[in-house]
């Protein structure tokens, strides 16, 4: 049996390591810094984790439904394409960082580009 | 299959179920969201029975320390009788104040004797109740090496409980409290070194941490940067520079931030705390920091620490969010 792209890109200990790296660029990023300045980092890290491990191809229960909800009160400051391109940048160039190979992370690009229309409320 | 127990109710797992299916189940309202553990929404805290590993993957290590699982991955061989983290600590204690000295102007230090075992650890709070008033107050005691419990209470202007706590409330007085709470305390680790930056009264968990880890023969660098206005608005600086002498890891800064520079005291900082702490060390990649006091200070510091490489689960933060006016 093929290994999935979860397995293949290390399963949680990948995803582990990619947390504080793709929040770092995340938070150091002035585009995109303004919407997460008044939240929880603790609470915000463990949601980065679950979208990690989605974009990953590992294990989740999140809907469509999910990420309208869940990002809705962006949407209404403004959240947009642009904003959603620069995380697609960070995820990117976090997973290169990691040694990920290039079509393993057009793989997962793939998945996070999936759910742009659900984050951006279309 | 093993049993799930919480409120005194023992509820049987079916099959493989995790506790978070086997609680829902039984219509107890858990939070939770991404049910693959990695969310962390449904972390429940373990009180008798030991969660298996992987329930505490990627949990902090003073999370795992109070047994806290993710319910969702958490399929125990054992009984496990858990709580949520919300109504793990509705215990009361009565505690009889022992001593009360104020440590200057604004600050008491109280110390209480607990009639009954308690358990707790360097840095973490407990809730003082005056009738309906809940007041949270970080204890700077270590347990085993300070034979009581010793708390910093800022008087806070208009404030009911810290005026009462100053005023009133006298030597053999009994305080209801309930706690331990809070998970700002040290944990062994092979870390590089321990940050403890801390405003006013946010001194308090840090004396107690950084005792602790001395006690623990943390042999790392220690830098504790104090912070307040004036310098009569300090408190165990001579504390403080003891522990220095007596610990060569260990240096501290009492940092002023309003003072003109020819005034300010030998020994002493121009600045805020956090800014004084980075200039000292500009990197934190794999050090434990511990912020405490004022909201602003520990958030904006928090956010730093992180990005000049701390990792989020080695930073500790408590900030001290005043109650809103009553």
């Amino acid at each position: 049996m093929s290994q999935s792209l979860y397995e293949k890109i290390g399963g949680e200990a990948a995803v582990n390591a990619a947390v504080d790296l793709f929040y770092r660029k995340v938070l150091a990023d002035d585009r995109i810094s303004g919407f997460f300045s008044d939240v929880d980092m603790d609470k915000q890290a463990a949601k980065q984790k679950a979208f990690l491990t989605m974009v990953m191809g590992g294990p989740n229960n999140y809907t469509g439904e999910d990420m309208r909800k869940g990002h809705a009160h962006l949407v209404e400051r403004g959240l947009n394409d642009s904003h959603f391109d620069a995380v697609m940048e960070h995820l990117g160039a976090t997973l290169q960082e990691l040694g990920v190979p290039d079509d393993l992370i057009g793989e997962a690009a793939a998945i996070a580009e999936s759910t742009r229309n659900d984050v951006l409320g279309k | 299959m093993s049993k799930v127990v919480y409120q005194g109710r023992s509820y049987e797992r079916l099959d493989d179920e995790s506790v978070l299916r086997c609680l829902l189940r039984n219509e107890i309202r858990v939070p939770y969201s991404c049910e693959s553990g990695a969310c962390q929404a449904c972390t429940m805290q373990a009180i008798k029975g030991t969660p298996p590993p992987g329930s505490q993957d990627d949990l902090k290590e003073t999370q795992k320390s109070l047994g806290y699982f993710k319910a969702c991955v958490c399929r125990p061989d054992e009984d496990l009788e858990v709580a949520l983290l919300d109504d793990a600590h509705n215990h009361k204690y009565q505690m009889e104040v022992v001593e009360r000295s104020f440590l200057n102007d604004e600050i008491l230090r109280l110390r209480l004797k607990c009639s009954e075992s308690f358990e707790y650890r360097a840095g973490q709070f407990i809730n003082i109740f005056k009738g309906d008033l809940i007041r949270s107050y970080s204890l700077a005691s270590v347990p085993d090496v300070d034979e009581m419990l010793e708390l910093h209470i800022k008087r806070v202007p208009g404030g009911v409980v810290s005026n009462w706590l100053c005023d009133d409330v006298q030597t053999g007085d009994r305080l209801t409290i309930t706690g331990p709470m809070g998970e700002c305390f040290y944990h062994e680790t092979n870390g590089d070194g321990l940050l403890a930056v801390g405003t006013g009264s946010g001194l308090a968990p840090l004396w107690g941490i950084v005792r602790d880890a001395l006690g623990r023969g943390y042999d790392r660098p220690i830098i504790v940067c104090h912070g307040a206005m004036k310098p009569e608005n300090l408190y165990y600086v001579d504390e403080l520079r003891q522990l220095v002498e007596t610990h060569e890891n260990v240096s501290y800064f009492p940092c002023l931030s309003d003072v003109a520079e020819g005034d300010l005291p030998a020994g002493m900082s121009l600045g805020f705390p956090n800014d004084i702490a980075f200039a000292q060390q500009p990197s934190l990649a794999k050090w434990q920091v511990f912020l405490c006091g004022n909201p602003e200070m520990v958030n904006n510091t928090k956010r730093k620490a992180f990005l000049v490489g701390a990792s989020l689960k080695n930073i500790h933060a408590d900030p001290f969010v005043m109650a809103s006016p009553s």
